[in-house]
C-alpha cells in the first residue's frame, strides 16, 4: 500500500505547475509536503486524487499505475482527499455530508460503524448531525471535511491545508486528530503551510518550490534545517543583518530563496 | 360561486403545470448553470409523440404516455450529451449559445418531419371528460392536473433528499470538484438531471396537450420562456422556488384574467411584467439562495 510518484509533471491553466516531482509515502506513516503558495502543493495531490491529469510521469498505489485515472476510480482504491478549504456542502446537514462521504460504499453495516467512529472522533459534530453545514464554524467544517473523507474508509487520507485559516486551538485539535487517524491505521499525506506543526507530526517530509522537491528528510532533520527554519519556521540567523555584509541569499526575500540542498541528497 | 370554483381550479392547474416545466430548468441550472434554451422544444417533441402514438399508431393512452415521456426524456440527455457536455469547460456564454441553437434545430427539425400546419392533440376521455363536483361541471383535467403534478413533486423530493443519486446530483449543483472527490459520477449525474427535468417537461406537455391541444413546432416556446420566468421568480437553480414560481405565475395570469376579461389579450406579457419587476426588486427570486457564485 505504498504510494509512489516518479516524474509527475502538470501543467495548470497553461503554466507548468508541476516539473518532475518524485515523493514515496510509505504505508501506516505521516508524510509532508510544505512550501510556500503557489510551489505546487495542491497540484500534486489534486494530480494524485484524480481532479487534474498529469502530463507526464508515474502515480503508482499499491502497485497499480493510476495516474490519469477518474477522481472515482482512486477514491475506490482507497485513495482519498480532503479538499483546501474544506468544501463541505453547506445545504446539506452534518449526517448528509458524511453519508455522501460513503457515496461508493453499499455496506450498511460498514457505514454505520464508521459513522460512530466520526462521532466518536468529533464530539462536536455528533451534536449537530441535523445542522446545515453551511453553519457550522470554521473548525467544524474542516472537522466534517476530515470525517466525510474518513467515511470512505480511506487508506491513504490527503489533506490539503487542513489547518488554514483556523484559531490555534483548533488546529491543535486538527493535528491530534491526524496523529489519531494515523494510529488507526491510515496513512497521511498533508501538505501545510505551517510548517511547524506538520514537520512535528511527520515522519518524512518534502519541501516543494515552484514545482519541483528541493529538499526531503526525517520530519524531526528538516525542522532543524537552516535553511527551512528561516524560510518556513520563521527563524532567522539574526533578526536583522547588522551591516552590509549580508549575503545576497539571506536578503533575497520570499521569493526565489536559494537552499543548500546538501543534505539528504540521497 | 360556480365561477370562482372554476377559476381557481383552472388558475391551480395552470400553475402546475408551469411548476412541472420550470423545475427541469431549475434543475438542470442548478448542475450546469444554464438555462436550457431546448427546454420548451423538448416540451413540444414530447407531444408530437403523443399525437403519432395515439393518432397514428393507434396506442393505447398510458402507452402513448409513458413512451412520450422516455423518448422526451432521452431526448433531454441526447441534448446534453452533444450539444452541452463538450462545452461545459468552455466560457459560459458558448453553452448558452449552444442551448439557443438546440431550440432553434429542434423547431426547424420538427417543422421538417412533421410539417407545420397545425395537429390537433387526441383527448383521452379518461382526463378531458367533464365531472360533477358538489353541483359544479367541471373537466376532470383541472382536479387532476394537480393533483399529478404533487404527486410527482413529492416524488422529486423523496427523489432529492432521500436517494443516493439525488445526493449526487444536490452535490453535483453545489460543488462539482468536492462532489468527484467523495466518487460520484459527474457526467452521470448530470445525465440523470437532464432525464428527470425532460420527462417532467414531457408529463407537463401531455397535460398542457389536453387543456391546449393544438400542436405546432412553435408550441413548446411560449411555456418555455414563461416557465423560465417561473424559475427565475421562485429564484432559479432552488426546485421549491421553481414550484412556488410556477403556481404564482400560472395563478396570476389565469385570476387576473378572470377579474378583469378585457386583459385577457394581454395575458403572456404579464409573465414578463412579472420578470421585470422580479429582476429590478429581487434579482436573486422569492426562495433565491444568496448569489454565492461556484468558484
Amino acid at each position: 500500500m505504498k504510494l509512489e510518484i516518479k516524474d509527475l509533471r502538470v501543467s495548470y491553466g497553461g503554466i507548468r505547475a508541476l516539473k518532475g516531482v518524485n515523493l514515496t509515502v510509505d504505508e501506516g506513516s505521516i508524510v509532508t509536503l510544505i512550501g510556500a503558495n503557489g510551489a505546487g502543493k495542491s497540484t500534486t495531490l489534486r494530480a494524485i486524487s484524480g481532479l487534474l491529469k498529469p502530463d507526464a510521469g508515474q502515480i503508482t498505489y499499491n502497485g497499480e499505475s493510476i495516474a490519469g485515472f477518474p477522481a472515482k476510480e482512486i477514491v475506490k482504491r482507497g485513495v482519498v482527499m480532503v479538499p483546501e478549504g474544506r468544501r463541505v456542502f453547506p445545504d446539506m446537514t452534518v449526517r448528509e455530508n458524511l453519508l455522501i462521504g460513503a457515496y461508493l460504499r453499499s455496506d450498511r453495516a460498514g457505514i454505520d460503524q464508521d459513522l460512530k467512529y466520526v462521532m466518536e472522533l468529533f464530539p462536536r459534530l455528533s451534536e449537530r448531525t441535523w445542522q446545515l453545514a453551511g453553519t457550522l464554524s470554521g473548525g467544524e467544517q474542516q472537522m466534517l471535511a476530515v470525517g466525510r473523507a474518513l467515511m470512505a474508509k480511506p487508506k491513504l487520507l490527503m489533506m490539503d491545508e487542513p489547518s488554514l485559516g483556523l484559531a490555534p486551538l483548533v488546529v491543535k485539535d486538527i493535528f491530534s486528530i491526524i496523529r489519531r487517524v494515523n494510529q488507526d491505521g491510515i496513512t497521511v499525506l498533508l501538505i501545510e503551510q505551517n510548517a511547524n506543526a506538520s514537520l512535528r507530526v511527520a515522519d518524512y517530509g518534502y519541501v516543494l518550490e515552484t514545482g519541483s522537491i528541493v529538499l526531503e528528510g526525517q520530519g524531526r532533520a528538516l525542522l532543524e534545517n537552516h535553511s527551512i527554519q528561516e524560510a518556513y519556521l520563521g527563524h532567522r540567523k539574526s533578526a536583522i543583518p547588522a551591516s552590509g555584509k549580508a549575503s545576497s541569499e539571506e536578503t533575497s526575500g520570499k521569493h526565489g530563496r536559494k537552499y543548500e540542498v546538501s543534505m539528504n541528497s540521497d | 360561486m360556480s365561477a370562482i370554483f372554476q377559476h381557481l381550479a383552472n388558475a391551480l392547474s395552470v400553475g402546475s403545470l408551469y411548476a412541472l416545466m420550470a423545475i427541469g430548468y431549475t434543475m438542470v441550472y442548478g448542475v450546469l448553470r444554464l438555462i436550457n434554451f431546448a427546454h420548451g422544444e423538448i416540451f413540444m417533441m414530447a407531444m408530437y409523440v403523443v399525437f403519432f402514438g395515439l393518432a397514428t399508431f393507434m396506442m393505447p393512452w398510458y402507452i402513448s404516455f409513458i413512451v412520450a415521456i422516455l423518448i422526451t426524456a432521452l431526448l433531454g440527455v441526447t441534448a446534453e450529451r452533444l450539444a452541452y457536455r463538450p462545452l461545459r469547460d468552455a466560457p459560459r456564454i458558448s453553452i448558452l449559445i449552444s442551448a439557443i441553437a438546440v431550440s432553434y434545430f429542434l423547431q426547424n427539425l420538427a417543422t421538417v418531419l412533421f410539417g407545420g400546419r397545425p395537429l390537433t392533440f387526441p383527448q383521452v376521455p379518461l382526463f378531458t371528460s367533464m365531472m360533477n363536483l358538489g353541483g359544479v361541471h367541471i373537466s376532470r383535467l383541472l382536479i387532476l392536473t394537480p393533483v399529478i403534478a404533487a404527486v410527482l413533486l413529492v416524488g422529486l423530493q423523496y427523489l432529492l433528499k432521500r436517494t443516493k443519486t439525488g445526493m449526487a446530483m444536490r452535490a453535483v449543483a453545489r460543488d462539482y470538484d468536492a462532489a468527484r472527490l467523495m466518487g460520484i459520477d459527474l457526467n452521470r449525474t448530470i445525465a440523470m438531471t437532464f432525464f428527470i427535468g425532460s420527462a417532467l417537461a414531457g408529463v407537463g406537455a401531455i397535460m398542457w396537450g389536453m387543456k391546449y391541444p393544438q400542436i405546432i413546432p412553435t408550441v413548446g416556446a411560449m411555456p418555455g420562456i414563461k416557465c423560465f420566468i417561473a424559475a427565475v421568480l421562485g429564484g432559479i437553480g432552488n426546485v421549491a422556488g421553481a414550484v412556488v414560481g410556477g403556481l404564482v405565475l400560472g395563478m396570476t395570469e389565469i385570476l387576473i384574467v378572470a377579474a378583469v376579461p378585457a386583459l385577457a389579450g394581454y395575458r403572456d406579457a404579464f409573465a414578463f411584467v412579472l420578470l421585470i419587476i422580479v429582476l429590478l426588486v429581487k434579482p436573486t427570486g422569492l426562495l433565491g439562495e444568496k448569489t454565492t457564485e461556484k468558484v
